[in-house]
């Protein structure tokens, strides 16, 4: 704590925390109050003498229920759903494997793949939509979640390869000899000693990725056409902006909704995701 | 059970050659210490008869099987760590029944070897814990256990006491012993501890900068060290050196050294002869030299002056000034002796040892 | 020493056999390969030949559906003379250059709130995380909605508070739509500076701290003298990391402007969009994104370079 009189602590201390605590979470605040604010309280003018944006007094579920009942939007989560998973769980296989032999066996070139990883882990997703988005025409995945599965990886696997690279190399080298000694051959030490001691650190990699991919906008905006194909960063992009019209009641129920899954993963493994994100910027 | 034959074994990493041309024997059913100081090579040779180190050249000979290109878990031997390697992620009964479930031994015969396993050890009641809510020793009986219940060919430990503290140590070093005793494995051991070495050991294996330098008994390392290395590093305190001249005194052969005019007895004079008119390096155990009241008899005395007084109770270490040079003196806990005190020290001729300045060898 | 009873090789019995499978994967060359080779080829086929595809895309004069031909350097020579593709380079650089320093500003700042003891640290921390975590498209609308042009909570509060008079249309006035696509980068930026050095802080041994202050330097002077220097190496690879992100930024600034008004929020990546997928200029798109490469490779080359030198100190 900070020494010395009251209005220190406050001036120093309250007071900026609260100011950026307010600012940090008043969007979702807002997107809450929007979701459930009926369009009449929305778009009435703003100088209005009765206008009171922070709150409603007649909240209402219409925006929700248009949105799940007359949008695909449950359709857009399902399918969000389904890419983040698989496409954390190849990441997750991938870096586990990779991870294990950049940070415990000796070869040739090891080196260099590392350091080549490492770079593939710089590479932002914009560079390369384009040359991939006819790639993935050519491999007829246009359009399928597919598309977004094997793609995925290329930002996941690097980021998990590093983050488990770090929990192998602090795992003592005896105990994987002692397996082999005691009759695992490397493969079964690597399964049954070395991952499951990894367990916080692929957790921490597992929530990382499905939070990165839950996250990914331009290839889902890119390779995905079909309305009911989208993710739900796309859907409520594309479907619930008719031309030039917001429906922002909706817009922001959609937004809420679809940050639930995320969130509601992250409170479970706050500090497993901490981890992930503060091991991910390790050297 | 079986021995251990290694055969003019080479490691080399890189530019460095940490183990050079090592060939020994090891028995069945024996307890062989391999000892010496860090980077004397001694871990590698132990982790290349494991199988966790590839060898550069020579041969590894487990039982009746050449085993240089086996992968570790085919060379049917267990190994104990200096950190005990215990797997954090299971309990005590899983570490102990890991190495029989990867050899696929039936779930009965699991039980009946970690439980037995466990009673020698003693730690029946740990099986359900996880590794760390046990302390030092627990998990050292531990580990122990878990290459127990193998009955391998071969036991090999990598310092594993040398974690614990001082007089765990030593309770389980008597413990160690007592298993051997009732197993009859085949064992290497490696320490850096010359006492753990000496106590453990049927025969000791002494290293230095990847060479053996001696091999045997370890009382007859202690009395007939090979070389100047031996002989200085077992024994606890280590052994005084000066350096003489060897010249002949109408016929008797003496040793002139710093505050030293030692008349040596004919028989160790002939053994010495060929390095009359040379420098040679005299050896003294400190417990080989007693305080004398007058002049010894012999001749084989000399004056020194205290500087420090070290009372063990067993016995007292006397720090003293001989001449320029330093010495050690074990002696008995009655000696009344104090600091700046001009003491006549006599010693033994038998127990005297030399070394070739040059070769270090024994003379 | 004699090895007694050895005579050669071949007294001794051979090794027990194995399958050819299980023996390659007891070397660890071969089973580092095939620990590898998922890895291997999911980034050789979705990063490395897309990268070569887009290479020969950028000099070809392709289309979406037509193959193109050949063309040279002509499109990057056309980029060159093309004043949005400037416009765009430099707002990129304003954008990143700008949203960094406030970013590593505040989050810093953030940080050493944080790294205080207080009731609710742990909540607190968990919470503040929260615009990093959000999808960025989902939470990016939210300040769309709060910036409306009509409806702008933001407005309401500063004219409620009598700071301004009339509305400020945040995102429809070239001048000012730069700046809130920064700030919204800024809070979403905010949290992983935070988390980040937040947890550097928490490895910087207190007794160095107390030692200072005995030695009688005042906060300030510890900060700069043994928390900075100390947090470096850590603020270098978050800086690092930011850097890439906001450079090749592209969700926040589709969503809140699509690169308006009058482009003046179009950075590298929205403008690559525009072309290559808006208007189908396959391979002028490409070159866009692959404009980005050479800057992104200084970056990276320099921060590194810089990191190593941090760290040998």
């Amino acid at each position: 704590m900070i020494e010395g009189a009251k209005w220190r602590r406050w001036v120093y201390f309250y007071i900026p925390l609260g100011i950026f605590i307010v600012w940090l979470l008043f969007p979702f605040y807002w997107m809450l109050v929007t979701s459930v604010r009926p369009d009449r309280e929305l778009y009435r003018p703003w100088m209005a003498p009765n206008y009171a944006p922070f709150w409603t007094t007649h909240p209402t579920l219409v925006h929700i229920i248009d949105l799940l009942t007359q949008t695909l939007f449950i359709r857009w989560m399902a399918n969000t759903l389904f890419i983040a998973i698989v496409s954390t769980l190849i990441s997750l296989f991938c870096g586990l494997l990779a991870g294990y032999a950049l940070s415990r066996l000796k070869f040739p070139f090891a080196g260099m793949l590392g350091t080549g990883i490492f770079i593939t882990y710089l590479v932002p997703q914009t560079l390369l939509f384009i040359p991939l988005a006819n790639i993935i025409r050519n491999f007829n995945l246009g359009d399928t979640p597919w598309a977004l599965i094997l793609t995925y990886p290329t930002f996941l696997i690097p980021f998990c390869t590093w983050l488990l690279m770090g929990y192998f190399k602090a795992i003592p080298r005896e105990l994987e000899e002692c397996a082999r000694i005691d009759g695992a051959t490397r493969w079964k030490a690597m399964l049954y000693v070395i991952f499951p001691i990894a367990v916080p650190g692929i957790l921490s990699a597992g929530i990382f990725a499905f939070t990165l991919s839950w996250n990914e906008f331009i290839y889902a905006l890119v390779f995905l056409s079909s309305a009911h194909e989208k993710t739900v960063s796309v859907g409520v992009t594309s479907e619930l902006v008719r031309g030039d019209v917001f429906y922002w009641g909706q817009l922001m129920a959609g937004a809420l909704l679809g940050s639930i899954p995320v969130a509601f993963i992250y409170s479970f493994f706050v500090e497993y995701y901490v981890a992930g994100l503060t091991g991910s910027v390790k050297g | 059970m079986a021995r251990v034959v290694i055969r003019n074994l080479n490691k080399s990493y890189n530019e460095v050659h940490a183990v050079k041309g090592v060939n020994l024997e090891i028995r069945d059913r024996e307890f062989m210490v391999l000892v010496g100081p860090s980077g004397c090579g001694k871990t590698t040779t132990l982790r290349m008869v494991a199988g966790l180190e590839s060898i550069t050249s020579g041969d590894i000979v487990i039982g009746e099987t050449v085993v240089n290109e086996l992968p570790p878990m085919d060379r049917d031997i267990a190994m104990v760590f200096q950190n005990y390697a215990l797997y954090p992620h299971m309990s005590v009964y899983d570490n102990m029944a890991f190495g029989l479930k990867m050899r696929k031994f039936a779930r009965p015969e699991i039980d009946r070897r970690v439980r037995e396993a466990a009673d020698i050890l003693g730690i029946e009641n740990l099986l359900n814990r996880k590794p760390r809510q046990l302390s030092g020793g627990q998990r050292q009986r531990v580990a122990l256990g878990r290459a127990i219940v193998r009955h391998p060919q071969v036991f090999l430990f990598d310092e594993p006491l040398s974690n614990l503290d001082a007089k765990l140590r030593v309770q389980m070093r008597v413990e160690l012993k007592k298993i051997h005793d009732r197993l009859g494995t085949t064992a290497i051991y490696v320490t850096h501890d010359q006492i753990e070495a000496m106590t453990l050991g049927d025969r000791v294996v002494v290293m230095k900068d990847g060479v053996v330098q001696q091999v045997g008994e370890p009382l007859d390392l202690y009395n007939e060290p090979a070389n100047r290395f031996v002989a200085g590093f077992l024994g606890s305190p280590a052994m005084n050196f000066a350096t003489v001249a060897l010249t002949d005194v109408a016929g008797a052969t003496h040793a002139l050294g710093e505050g030293l005019q030692l008349a040596l007895p004919p028989q160790i004079g002939e053994r010495l002869r060929s390095h009359i008119g040379q420098q040679v390096t005299l050896g003294i155990r400190p417990e080989d030299l007693r305080v004398e009241s007058g002049e010894a008899a012999n001749g084989l005395s000399f004056g020194a002056v205290v500087e420090v007084v070290e009372r063990l109770g067993s016995e007292i270490l006397l720090d003293v000034k001989v001449g320029s040079g330093t010495m050690v003196a074990a002696v008995e806990p009655t000696v009344q002796a104090k600091v700046r005190d001009h003491l006549r020290l006599a010693l033994n001729p038998e127990r005297l040892h030399f070394f070739d300045c040059r070769s270090e060898a024994a003379i | 020493m004699a090895v007694s009873g050895l005579a050669t090789r071949g007294a001794f019995a051979r090794a027990p056999r194995r399958g050819t499978a299980s023996r390659l994967l007891e070397d660890e060359r071969w089973l580092a390969a095939a620990l590898l080779l998922p890895t291997v080829i999911l980034l050789a086929l979705f990063i490395a030949y897309p990268f070569v595809e887009g290479v020969w895309l950028a000099v070809t004069n392709a289309t979406v559906g037509v193959p193109g031909k050949f063309v040279g350097l002509a499109n990057f020579e056309m980029l060159w003379n093309d004043s949005i593709f400037r416009v765009a380079v430099w707002n990129t650089f304003v954008y990143t250059a700008v949203a960094t320093v406030f970013k590593l500003g505040l989050g810093l700042w953030l940080a050493l709130l944080l790294n205080r003891n207080f009731r609710g640290k742990a909540f607190t921390r968990a919470f503040i995380l929260l615009p990093f975590i959000i999808p960025t498209v989902l939470s990016t609308y939210a300040w769309k909605w709060m910036f409306d042009p009509t409806f702008s909570v933001i407005n309401w509060t500063l004219f409620q508070l009598d700071i301004i008079h009339s509305r400020i249309n945040w995102l429809g006035d070239p001048g000012l739509a730069l700046i809130s696509v920064i700030i919204v980068n800024v809070w979403r930026g905010v949290p992983f500076y935070a988390i980040s050095l937040l947890a550097g802080l928490q490895t910087i041994n207190p007794e160095l701290q107390e030692a200072a202050a005995i030695d009688g330097a005042p906060p300030w002077q510890r900060f700069w003298h043994i928390t900075w220097p100390l947090l470096l190496p850590v603020t270098m690879v978050v800086v690092l990391f930011s850097v890439i992100q906001t450079f090749a930024d592209f969700q926040l600034v589709y969503v809140l402007t699509g690169g308006g008004p009058a482009n003046a929020t179009q950075l590298f990546a929205t403008y690559a969009y525009q072309l290559g997928v808006g208007t189908g200029l396959l391979s002028q798109g490409a070159a866009v994104s692959l404009a980005m490469f050479p800057f992104l490779l200084i970056i990276v080359v320099v921060q590194l370079l810089y990191i190593r030198r941090v760290e040998v100190h």
